[in-house]
C-alpha cells in the first residue's frame, strides 16, 4: 500500500529520467494554480521563490515575524556539495554512499543519490544569488571536512553559513514578493490542513496577532515547517521550532516515518540551570581542530571539578583521547551518533569534568601552535618564541571560529583560547519526519513535505552539513518539478473555495481547541509541562534506549496528557498576541508525538544510527544493526492514539550499496 | 542576586503603555536575560497574572528576534552582543533595570516589547537581492574568482540580523546600517554588480517611505550594533548612492 514511487532505471539515470517522464503543467496555466507553503527556512523559502517564478501563485507563512528569522538562520557549520574542487577523489557516487552509511543503512537509495546529484547546482546557485562563502586567497571556494566523511566537501560562510544561505533564499523569495508572486504572511501559525474528498487543499492560520482564525484554500500545500526536536524541551533548536503542523497533517492521515531517529549532537555547551531554556551547538566544524578528551584519572577529574586543577596543566599522558583511542582511522572525526555515545560512555563512567558529570572537554591547544608555526613559516618568521607562535595560531583560529569562540565565552564566561572548552551532546535534529515518495508528496495527496520535516534522506542519523543540502536541494531543485505531476490534473478545478462544509469543519475544530485551552481553570504554566516531557524523552528516548524504559515513558507521557488538560494555565485571551496559548497548542501535539516515537523506538528492537536500544549492541559496546528484519521504513498511521498507531513497513532495498556494519576504526 | 524590573506593558497597538515594577530575587549570573524573562513570566502567569511579550527564537545571537532597550541601550550593555546573549552577571545585585520596546514611528509596537519590524522586510523586497532564477542553470560556482579580501568584506556586510538596534538607537531613527549593510553586501560581489544602480535607488526610496529619518553620522548605530556592522557601509552607501543619482 505504501506506494514510494522509485523510478525504474539504473541509480545515476533514475532522477533525469524522470524529470523527462513526470507531467508538467504550461506556463499559461500553472498561472490557474495556488500552491500554500508553509515555512520559509531553507525549504520553504527556496521553494516559494521556485514555485512563483515558475508563475504558481504562492501563498507563505511562516510564524516569525520575518521569513528571514526561520531556524534555518541558526546554522554554523557548511553544506556539503560533491563538488570535488579540492580533487581528493570526491564524486557524486561518494557524497551518495557516505550519506547512506552514515545514515547507517536506512535511507532510500534513490532519493539520496538524487540528492548529491543536485548537491552541485546549490552552490552555484547560492553563489549567483551573492551569498558570500568562504574564498582561499586565490578566490576559489575553500572547503573543509566534516564528521564522518574523509573528503573536503563542506562550503562555507564562517561559523554563519545558515544565515547566508538563507538571506539569499530569503532574497529570491522577496524579489517574489516584490513581483506579487508570493503573498506573505508573518507571524501566522498553521493550525490545521483542510481535506476535499481526500486531498490537501488548503489549510486553517491563525493570525499571532490579532488572534485571527483565517482560511485559505490551495490545489497543493506544501509543509516545510522543520524539525522537532524541541519535544525534548531541551535542544539545538529555536525556541518556536514544532511540530504541529506535522502533526496536524498526521492526523488527518500522512504517515510519520521513522519518528524516533533524533540527532544528538556531541558538541553543545552543557546544561547549567534548572532555568535553562535552550542549548547552544558549538558547531561540528571545531572537531576538524579541536580535540576531544577527559583525563584518565578518576582523581584529576574530581580536582578538575573541584577546582584545585586546570586542565591544560594536565600532561598528554594523564589525558584520554577517547575518540583517538577508540577510532583511530577516523579519530575526533567520527559521525556525530558515535561521537556522542562515547561522550556518554565516558560521563557514565565518572570522567565527567563540571559540577554535574556531565562534560567532555574540546581542546585547541595542539592546533593553536600547530597553525602557529605554518603562519610564522609564511611570514618567513626565524626561529619564532612559543609565546610568538600561539599568538599567531590564535590569530588563526579567530579567523577560522571567532564568532564561536566568542559565542562559547558569552555564554560560559571562559576563554576558549586559553583553556579547554567544555561540551555535551544535546539533541539537535530530527531524521523522521512526514513520510514522503520520491515526489515529495505524503500518504496525503496534494500535501507535500521538504526539508527536516520529511523523513527523506538521512536514514538513522545525519552527516553533518547535509541538512542545508537537502533543504535547498528539495526546495530548489526537486519540488518544483516534482509537484507538477500532481497539479497537472488540476488546471481546469479553479479556485478551490473556502465556504466549504469541509473547511467550516476544520476551521470549528481549530476554535474548539483554542477555546478549550484558553478556558481551562489551571494553574500550571505551559512550560512546566514541556519541561517535564523533555526530561521522560532526554532519559527514556534520548542516546539510549531500553523496552523497560520506552514502556514506562509511554505511560508517563499519558498521565502528563491527563495533567495537561486538567491543570494547564493560559492567561489572556484567544483574540490577541498571545505567546502562551502558541505554546500551550505546541506542547499538546509535543505530547502527542513523544508518545509515539516511545512507539516507534520499542518497536524497532535493532540499533542503528542514533537509536541506541542496549539490548542491540556489539561486545565493544557499538551499535549492532539488524538488517534482517529491520531493513524498512517504520510509517506510522494515526489511529486515534499515538501508542496505538498502526505501522506500515516500506522495505529498504540497497542494490548499489552493499550492506555493512558500520565501522570508523 | 537581586534586582528590580521595571518593564513596559502596552496591551495593543493603540493602547497607552507604562513601566510596571516588580521584584526579582535568586538571579543566578549564568542567566541570559531572555531566561529572567521567563522567570518573570513563570511567576505572572502562576499568580494569575498576565505575561510580558516579547519576541525571540533562536536565543543564540542570530535570528534577529529578541528586541529590548535595556537601561537605555539597545540590546542593553555590553557590546556585540544581542538581547539573547546578554547575561545577568552584566548587571549589579541591587540594580534597578528598565527594560522598553524599539522605539520608532516605522516600528510600531503591537504588545509590551514586541514591535512590528515589518518594514525592513519591505526594503529587503524593494531591491535587496540580485535577480537571478533559482532554476539551477547558472555558471559553475569558480567560474568567477572573488578576491578573498572582497569576499570577507561582503561577508562582514551579510551578517546583518535585521534586528533593528540601530534604528531603535538613532535619535533620528534612520534605517541607513541595516540598508547600507545589504546594498554593501551585494555591490561588493562582482554578481551583484549590474544591478548596483537600480537597487540604492529602490532600496533607499522605499526606506524613506517607511518613515525612516535621515542619518546625521552621530556613530550611535554602529555602537549598539551587535553584529559589529560598520559605518563604513554607510558611507559606501552613499557613493553609490551618489553615482546611481549622477547617472
Ligand atoms: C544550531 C544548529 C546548527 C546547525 N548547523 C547545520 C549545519 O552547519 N549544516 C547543516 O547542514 N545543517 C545544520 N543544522 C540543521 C539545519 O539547520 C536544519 O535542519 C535546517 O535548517 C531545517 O530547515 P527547514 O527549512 O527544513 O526548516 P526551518 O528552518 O526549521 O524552518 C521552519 C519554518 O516553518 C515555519 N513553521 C513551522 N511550523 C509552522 C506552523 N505551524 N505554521 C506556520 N509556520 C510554521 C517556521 O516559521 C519556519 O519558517 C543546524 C541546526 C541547528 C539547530
Ligand atoms: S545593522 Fe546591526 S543593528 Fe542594524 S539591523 Fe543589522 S545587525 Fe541589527
Ligand atoms: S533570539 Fe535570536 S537573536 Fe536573540
Amino acid at each position: 500500500m505504501l506506494d514510494s514511487r522509485i523510478p525504474e532505471g539504473p541509480l545515476a539515470e533514475k532522477w533525469s529520467k524522470h524529470k523527462d517522464d513526470i507531467r508538467l503543467v504550461a506556463p499559461a496555466n500553472k498561472r490557474l494554480i495556488d500552491v500554500i507553503v508553509v515555512g520559509t527556512g531553507l525549504a520553504g523559502s527556496s521553494a516559494s521563490a521556485s514555485l512563483a517564478e515558475m508563475g504558481y501563485n504562492v501563498k507563505s507563512f511562516c510564524f516569525q515575524d520575518s521569513p528571514r528569522r526561520a531556524h534555518s538562520i541558526a546554522a554554523q557549520g557548511g553544506i556539503n556539495a560533491a563538488k570535488n574542487y579540492q580533487n581528493d577523489g570526491d564524486s557524486i557516487y561518494r557524497l551518495f554512499y557516505d550519506t547512506v552509511k552514515g545514515g547507517d543503512y536506512r535511507s532510500r537509495e534513490a532519493n539520496v543519490h538524487r540528492l548529491a546529484e543536485v548537491s552541485v547546482n546549490i552552490i552555484d546557485q547560492c553563489v549567483a544569488q551573492g551569498v558570500p562563502f568562504a574564498r582561499e586567497y586565490g578566490g576559489l571556494l575553500d572547503n573543509r571536512s566534516f564528521g564522518g566523511v574523509q573528503v573536503s566537501r563542506t562550503f562555507y560562510a564562517k561559523g554563519q553559513t545558515g544565515q547566508q544561505l538563507l538571506l539569499g533564499a530569503y532574497s529570491a523569495l522577496s524579489r517574489q514578493i516584490s513581483k506579487g508572486k508570493v503573498e506573505m504572511f508573518n507571524r501566522h501559525e498553521m493550525m490545521e490542513v483542510v481535506k476535499v474528498d481526500g486531498k490537501a487543499r488548503g489549510i486553517i492560520a491563525r493570525n499571532l496577532v490579532t488572534g485571527e482564525i483565517e482560511r485559505h484554500s490551495a490545489h497543493a500545500v506544501v509543509l516545510c515547517t522543520g524539525g522537532y526536536g524541541n519535544v525534548f524541551y531541551l535542544s539545538t533548536n529555536a525556541m518556536g521550532s514544532n511540530v504541529s503542523a506535522a502533526w496536524k497533517a498526521h492526523k488527518q492521515g500522512a504517515f510519520m516515518a521513522n519518528p524516533c531517529f533524533t540527532q544528538i549532537h556531541p558538541t553543545c555547551i552543557p546544561v547549567s540551570g534548572h532555568y535553562q531554556s535552550k542549548l547552544t551547538l558549538m558547531s561540528e566544524s571545531l572537531r576538524n581542530d579541536g580535540r576531544i578528551w577527559v583525563p584518565k584519572k578518576l582523581e584529576d577529574v574530581e580536582a578538575i571539578r573541584k577546582g584545585t586543577k586546570n586542565p591544560v596543566d594536565l600532561s598528554e599522558e594523564e589525558r584520554d583521547y577517547y575518540l583517538e583511542r577508540r577510532y583511530p582511522a577516523f579519530g575526533n572525526l567520527v559521525p556525530r551518533d558515535v561521537a556522542s555515545r562515547a561522550a556518554k560512555e565516558r560521563c557514565d563512567a565518572g570522567y565527567g569534568v563540571n559540577d554535574t558529570g556531565q562534560a567532555v572537554f574540546l581542546d585547541f591547544a595542539s592546533a593553536i601552535v600547530r597553525y602557529g608555526k605554518t603562519e610564522a613559516s609564511i611570514q618567513n618568521l626565524n626561529n619564532p618564541s612559543q609565546d610568538k607562535i600561539i599568538e599567531l595560531g590564535k590569530g588563526v583560529v579567530k579567523a577560522k571560529y571567532g564568532n564561536l569562540f566568542d559565542m562559547y565565552q558569552q555564554i560560559t564566561d571562559d576563554n576558549p583560547y586559553e583553556t579547554p572548552m567544555k561540551i555535551y551532546p544535546a539533541v539537535h535534529y530530527t531524521m523522521g519526519g512526514l513520510w514522503v515518495d520520491y515526489n515529495l508528496m505524503t500518504t496525503i495527496p496534494g500535501l507535500f513535505a521538504a526539508g527536516e520535516a520529511n523523513f527523506s534522506d538521512h536514514g538513522a542519523n545525519r552527516l553533518g552539513a547535509s541538512a542545508l543540502m537537502q533543504g535547498l536541494a528539495d526546495g530548489y531543485f526537486v519540488l518544483p518539478y516534482t509537484i507538477g505531476d500532481y497539479l497537472a490534473d488540476d488546471i481546469r478545478t479553479g479556485k478551490i473555495p473556502t465556504d466549504s462544509p469541509e473547511f467550516d469543519a476544520a476551521e470549528k475544530k481549530v476554535k474548539d481547541s483554542i477555546e478549550a485551552l484558553i478556558n481551562n481553570n489551571g494553574d500550571t504554566p505551559v512550560d512546566d509541562f514541556h519541561r517535564r516531557l523533555g526530561l521522560i524523552m532526554w532519559n527514556n528516548c534520548g542516546m539510549s534506549r531500553n523496552e523497560k524504559g520506552l514502556k514506562g515513558a509511554i505511560s508517563e507521557i499519558q498521565e502528563l496528557r491527563k495533567e495537561f488538560y486538567k491543570k494547564v494555565r493560559v492567561p489572556g485571551t484567544a483574540d490577541e498576541f498571545n505567546s502562551e496559548l502558541d505554546k500551550a497548542s505546541r506542547v499538546a501535539d509535543f505530547i502527542d508525538l513523544g508518545e509515539m516515537m516511545c512507539l516507534d523506538a520499542l518497536t524497532r528492537s535493532e540499533s542503528c544510527g542514533g537509536h541506541f536500544r542496549e539490548e542491540s549492541q556489539t561486545e565493544e559496546g557499538e551499535a549492532l544493526r539488524d538488517d534482517e528484519n529491520f531493513a524498512f521504513v517504520s510509517a506510522w498511521e494515526f489511529t486515534g492514539t499515538p501508542a496505538e498507531a498502526k505501522l506500515h513497513k516500506e522495505e529498504l532495498e540497497y542494490k548499489n550499496i552493499e550492506l555493512k556494519q558500520r565501522s570508523y576504526k | 542576586m537581586n534586582i528590580t524590573l521595571k518593564v513596559w506593558r502596552q496591551k495593543g497597538p493603540n493602547a497607552k503603555g507604562a513601566m510596571e515594577t516588580h521584584k526579582m530575587t535568586d538571579i543566578s549570573g549564568d542567566m541570559s536575560f531572555l531566561e529572567m524573562m521567563d522567570v518573570l513570566n513563570d511567576r505572572l502567569i502562576r499568580d494569575g497574572e498576565e505575561p510580558f511579550a516579547f519576541d525571540h527564537d533562536c536565543r543564540e545571537g542570530i535570528c534577529g528576534s529578541c528586541s529590548m532597550f535595556i537601561n537605555g541601550e539597545a540590546h542593553g550593555p555590553g557590546r556585540n552582543v544581542t538581547t539573547c546573549q546578554l547575561h545577568m552577571r552584566s548587571f549589579k545585585d541591587g540594580e534597578t533595570i528598565h527594560v522598553e520596546p524599539w522605539r520608532a514611528s516605522a516600528f510600531p509596537v503591537i504588545k509590551d516589547l514586541s514591535v512590528d519590524r515589518s518594514s525592513f522586510d519591505r526594503i529587503i523586497q524593494a531591491g535587496g537581492y540580485i535577480s537571478v532564477n533559482t532554476s539551477g542553470a547558472t555558471q559553475d560556482a569558480n567560474a568567477i574568482p572573488i578576491p578573498k579580501v572582497d569576499a570577507e568584506e561582503a561577508f562582514d556586510a551579510a551578517t546583518c540580523i535585521g534586528c533593528g538596534a540601530c534604528v531603535a538607537t538613532c535619535k533620528n531613527s534612520s534605517a541607513m546600517l541595516f540598508v547600507s549593510a545589504k546594498v554593501s553586501q551585494l555591490s561588493l560581489l562582482p554578481q551583484g554588480k549590474p544591478e548596483s544602480k537600480e537597487r540604492v535607488q529602490r532600496m533607499v526610496d522605499q526606506m524613506d517611505l517607511e518613515g525612516f529619518g535621515n542619518c546625521t553620522n552621530t556613530g550611535a548605530c554602529e555602537v549598539e550594533c551587535p553584529k559589529g556592522i560598520s559605518l563604513t557601509n554607510i558611507a559606501r552607501m552613499n557613493r553609490e548612492f551618489m553615482k546611481s543619482s549622477l547617472s
